[in-house]
């Protein structure tokens, strides 16, 4: 018998993607078994999980976690989920591969002196329990064993489909965790809003990026004027921001953003794998560039050949003529 | 104060990742080799938290015998000496990295004094296994934060900002404590010449801890199969243009 528990983490009272893809991914490892989950205080984003597989929700409300979100006192988080998954007697204990899912699980990991295995696509239950994980941000994957009696893990995000269970339904349960001070410590003292306007990268729908073949900081002008035409974020490489053309919040890539748009279109970038591990989750993906031959075009739907500096600016003038008549 | 920043040594990968016979490792006989991105940041932040606040700089690094390349490079920017955990050539999980972290770090301290501030990349290029600063907190006993790109260090404190969707939260630890960084955290500067000659006279201390059992045991690497189609080629140069125009117009984007 193998009990499963899988964190959700969720906002303004609805479950993360992520946290979704986790549940699918620990319905096959419960294989029928219990399937329990934990929300960490977001009452209404319990209610739903059976629908997506779990058969016993958990909600863990403390005072002091009152008003902050679950990735916002990761060591308070870390303990809930160690500790419940101590009562519930877990094997298994799944969260979402995002940035505080992450911190969550190793610090679970790190506090019950066991391994953690972060950002698996792929979990075979069984003694040892043996997954495939991301390295390279998913350039490569790693065949591992978790030599433990309890396997902690994230999903890694976007590689497992959350699919719901028809007519799916969980009992859930309220309890007050046990928290002391030093579970505290860290925690979010203030929280800065974005400045209003501009299109997010990680949430565009279109993205028009630049690479080395911009050129310079004013190769940029047929990027920019694209991308307005198209309502679009801007993106660029690597080799970009660290030529200081660009900012870095600008980077799309494994140590930049992961976007994950319906149109990427890839100017004068050849593809690094740094820069492909960021930009492999677009639906689509137009690149123009010089080399027929440059790495970018195994991952490309569309290409364009030849130099952007004469290419984009052609595209937004036929775009403006277009939409002209 | 004093700062100690962590690295670890890690392959340039460019284009095509090719694995090694035994499909355990890439391989690197073509490839030069880097500080880890975020690390590159921790570093560049510790030398200027001394430029600023005065002190001592280290740098730690578990890796080969060749890993002392990269010291050097730390060492170049104005880290002022370094601790080699020498290994072979073998894949170590992350917690018995950490473990082996924490006992140079207590040896170091034991002699030096304590590190205000002890500064990680959030994840390694390579492994990526988003745990080495977390359980080398939990060892050290002291507050830890993930995830960072900006810190600032004052009255026995750090302020530490993290991107989040709709902001930035911010964290508050006291010192002493350990902050996992995010390439964007600054620019790195590149190494002068004159930082390269004063580099190799700094001292490296080495030493080689014992390779504890793997728990998180690495069986083989996998190249993942790319999507395997062919794009379509729109056309070349500016005539182009309404060829585009007609596939963004299919994708709802013209009108």
């Amino acid at each position: 018998m193998t009990t499963v528990l899988v964190l959700v983490t969720s906002s303004d009272g609805a479950p993360d993607d992520v946290a979704l893809q986790g549940l699918s991914l620990a319905r096959e490892v419960a294989a029928g078994e219990p399937l329990h989950a934990l929300v960490l205080g977001d009452e209404a984003a319990a209610a739903g999980l059976g629908a997506w597989g779990a058969t016993q929700v958990h909600v863990a409300r403390h005072p002091a976690l009152a008003d902050i979100a679950p990735g916002a006192a990761p060591d308070a988080a870390a303990r809930i989920l160690g500790d419940l998954a101590d009562r519930l007697g877990a094997d298994v204990v799944v969260g979402p591969g995002t940035e505080p899912g992450n911190t969550i699980l190793a610090r679970t990991a790190a506090r019950a002196g066991l391994p953690f295995a972060a950002n698996c696509t792929v979990v075979v239950p069984g003694a040892p329990l043996t997954v495939t994980r991301q390295r390279w941000g998913g350039s490569l994957l790693e065949e591992a064993v978790i030599h433990a009696d309890r396997a902690i893990l994230t999903v890694a995000a976007h590689t497992v489909a959350a699919t719901p269970v028809p007519g799916g339904a969980a009992p859930v349960t309220t309890f007050e965790p046990a928290l002391d001070d030093a579970d505290l410590v860290v925690r979010v003292v203030e929280r800065i809003p974005a400045a209003a306007g501009g299109v997010s990268l990680a949430d565009a729908k279109v993205v028009v990026s630049g690479g080395r073949g911009a050129g310079s900081v004013e190769g940029f002008a047929p990027i920019e004027e694209l991308a307005g035409l198209l309502k679009a974020a801007i993106g660029c490489s690597r080799a970009v921001t660290i030529s200081g053309w660009r900012p870095h919040t600008d980077q799309v890539g494994q140590t930049g953003t992961k976007i994950v748009p319906s149109l990427y279109i890839a100017a004068g970038i050849s593809g690094a794998t740094q820069h492909m591990a960021g930009c492999k989750g677009a639906k689509k993906i137009l690149a123009i560039n010089k080399d027929p031959d440059a790495p970018i075009m195994s991952i490309a739907d569309y290409a364009v050949i030849g130099d952007l500096h004469q290419i984009l600016p052609a595209i937004s003038a036929e775009l403006r003529r277009v939409r002209g008549g | 104060m004093r700062v100690l920043a962590c690295i670890k040594r890690v392959p340039a990968v460019a284009g095509r990742m090719v694995l090694t016979p035994d499909a355990r490792a890439l391989d690197t006989r073509h490839l030069g080799f880097t500080i880890s991105p975020h690390e590159e940041c921790a570093v560049e932040e510790a030398v200027r938290l001394i430029e600023a606040h005065g002190g001592e700089s280290v740098v730690l690094t578990l890796g080969p015998a060749a890993a002392v390349e990269q010291l050097r490079d730390a060492m170049a920017i104005g880290i002022g000496r370094a601790i080699h955990l020498e290994t072979g050539d073998e894949d170590w999980d992350a917690e018995s990295t950490a473990a082996a972290l924490a006992d140079a770090i207590r040896a170091d301290e034991a002699a030096a004094g304590p590190f205000d501030l002890i500064l990680l990349g959030n994840e390694s290029a390579d492994a990526g296994g988003y745990q080495v600063a977390v359980r080398l907190g939990r060892a050290l006993g002291r507050p830890t934060v993930a995830g960072i790109k900006g810190i600032a260090v004052a009255d026995g404190a750090v302020r530490c900002e993290q991107e989040v969707t709709g902001g930035r939260d911010v964290y508050r630890l006291p010192l002493p404590a350990l902050v996992a960084v995010l390439e964007g955290l600054n620019t790195p500067r590149f190494p002068s010449v004159p930082g390269r000659l004063r580099a190799k006279s700094k001292p490296v201390s080495a030493s080689s801890p014992a390779r504890a059992a793997q728990r998180l045991e690495l069986v083989r690497l996998v190249v993942p199969q790319g999507k395997a189609k062919q794009a379509e080629v729109l056309g070349h140069g500016p005539e182009s243009a309404p060829a585009v125009v007609a596939m963004l117009d299919g994708l709802g984007l013209v009108r």
